[in-house]
């Protein structure tokens, strides 16, 4: 029963924002799309234990592809996001193929470059990406002549998407890929003596993460209607890292979680003023000493876990 | 078993000139060795002699050379994927359990390779609670909160799940107390005696030396002698390699 508490907590302040609407509304919409981000992030770091710096580079594809097939070729929300998450999953494929024989360190390093090496494509590609100007114009959601142009409108959609993320990274914990992941996370050589393929599953979350990502990137493009380089800047990269390690790294609502605590805390420390980011410096802290697996495990039985 | 010791026992798992290197340090010198139809095998030596080495590189976990045979046939050589595949099946040094995971999802992932056969998979999961009734007490816990004995159980399980046709241990004594060893051991014996041949690695030399019908002695990565239990009468020869 406690195990719903996490639940019932992100469904009530989803709620919350969806009757209240307006500015509350827009931050909700932000923490979801990251938390599209961290569910794809979770898979390779928190099933798999394996790191990457790079997801905002994959984010960059997705929001890119959907910027720039909207606004210069005139296409459809739908199948120009469609087009990004396929355009970065095989980016991932193509990087991840040697780069996922490193380890830890080296990997990490690896995935770091890669995000600064898109990062500067997105700045000097200026042709197509206008570099810092950014592109602007960018279709709302929509399928042909039904668009989602409200707040409220845009942040139902934003909730069916990250459920839908939510049952797909349930779904793969408890499927046999899930479990492929945990035994790499676990110990990449007893997995491979029993016969796993780890370089395999690595690929398989790496490639997920991406496509994730490529979506979460994409999704933001048009809630915003604009992009420039920096909306995938490192700055990405820390946030959903602290999203995914406060929420709880390895678990199904830690993305959530994480996602809508992070977003949330620097508002309600808006009345502290200037020593708004002290207070939220503070409460990261906190959290990761009281909740050091993260705030969705904070209500569940040792010995139940599974 | 009559049978195939009147025609001579054949040979199951077999190297030759297996070699095993860490970067530029050779780890293991060309070994030659073998393990029959329904024997078990130990594996002795100091710390340090390329004990876990020799069957890392028996799986091709490590970058190895030479050629190993299974049933004649040479396995590939840097895929243990493959070999696991075969049914060479190691229960790693330090047990190599998934601490987060529960029991039972521990004992499926042994089962990794064999999809969606149910009845077999329910042979499988009965014949290891057979061996190890405790375990079935414990599906439901997380594996890493349980003690060093019910881990190594749990390995061992883990490994039987995937149907072995030769079972390779790594110290399974390894941390654990007399009475939890000897009740392991005696559960290999079983195994060994159900007809599963196995090769055991131990530093505990007169442990394995009570359930083994061949054994070899391993010092500085090379086999220095092959040892007949029932020619032992004291320790003092091996305790030499040891200590040398």
């Amino acid at each position: 029963m406690l195990g719903a508490v996490p639940w019932v907590f992100a469904a009530g302040l989803v709620g919350y924002a969806l009757v209240a609407g307006g500015y509350m509304a827009t931050v909700v919409s932000f923490a979801l799309i990251y938390a599209v981000f961290v569910v794809g992030l979770n898979l390779f770091m928190g099933f798999t234990a394996q790191v990457s710096f790079g997801q905002n580079a994959f984010a960059a594809i997705g929001g890119y592809s959907s910027a720039v097939l909207t606004t210069m070729f005139g296409w459809e929300p739908l199948p120009a996001m469609l087009t990004g998450v396929c355009g970065a999953v095989l980016a991932a494929l193509v990087v991840g193929y040697p780069t996922l024989r490193l380890k830890g360190h080296y990997l990490a390093m690896a995935t770091l470059a890669i995000g600064l090496i898109t990062y500067e494509i997105t700045v000097e590609w200026q042709s197509v990406t206008q570099g810092y100007m950014g592109i602007s114009g960018i279709p709302p959601l929509g399928l042909g002549k039904w668009t989602v142009t409200s707040d409220r409108g845009q942040l139902v959609v934003l909730i069916a998407i990250v459920a839908l993320s939510l049952f797909a990274a349930a779904r793969i914990r408890a499927s046999r890929l899930g479990r492929a992941f945990f035994a790499v996370a676990g110990s990449e050589e007893a997995a491979r003596a029993l016969g796993i393929d780890v370089a395999r599953y690595k690929l398989a979350a790496f490639l997920l993460s991406a496509g994730f990502a490529a979506l979460a990137g994409s999704l933001f493009v048009h809630v915003v209607g604009f992009v420039s380089p920096e909306v995938y800047g490192l700055h990405m990269v820390i946030l959903s890292f602290t999203m995914l390690y406060v929420g709880g790294i390895g678990t199904v609502a830690g993305p959530l979680i994480g996602a809508l605590i992070v977003s949330l805390l620097p508002e309600a420390f808006r009345g502290f003023k200037d020593y708004q980011d002290l207070a939220y410096g503070v409460a990261l802290i906190l959290l990761l000493i009281y909740a050091p697996r993260g705030l969705s495990t904070l209500f569940r039985r040792r010995e139940a876990r599974s | 078993m009559t049978a195939a010791a009147a025609a001579g026992p054949a040979e199951v798992l077999a190297t030759v000139g297996l070699t095993a290197r860490y970067g530029s340090i050779e780890a293991l010198a060309p070994t030659d060795m073998h393990v029959e139809d329904g024997e078990l095998v130990a594996v002795l030596g100091p710390n340090g002699a390329g004990k876990s080495t020799l069957l890392r590189a028996l799986m091709g976990l490590v970058t190895n050379g030479g050629t190993v045979r299974f049933r004649g046939r040479p396995l590939p050589r840097r895929d243990p994927v493959a070999v696991a595949a075969s049914g060479v099946v190691l229960v790693p040094e330090g047990r190599g359990i998934f601490g987060p995971m529960t029991v039972a999802e521990n004992l499926e992932l042994g089962a990794y390779r064999l999809g969606r056969d149910k009845a077999e998979f329910e042979r499988r999961w009965t014949r290891v609670f057979d061996l190890f009734p405790r375990l079935k007490e414990r599906l439901g816990q997380v594996a890493g909160s349980m003690s060093g004995g019910e881990q190594q159980m749990l390995a061992i399980g883990r490994a039987l799940m995937a149907d072995p046709k030769v079972l390779l241990l790594d110290e399974p004594s390894l941390g654990l107390a007399p009475r939890v060893t000897a009740e392991i051991l005696e559960t290999l014996h079983r195994l060994n005696q159900g007809g599963l041949p196995v090769i055991l690695v131990e530093q505990k030399a007169p442990l394995a030396l009570k359930l083994a019908k061949r054994a070899y002695l391993l010092s500085v990565g090379r086999i220095v002698a092959t040892i007949d239990p029932r020619e032992i009468t004291s320790y003092d020869d091996i305790a030499k390699h040891y200590f040398a």
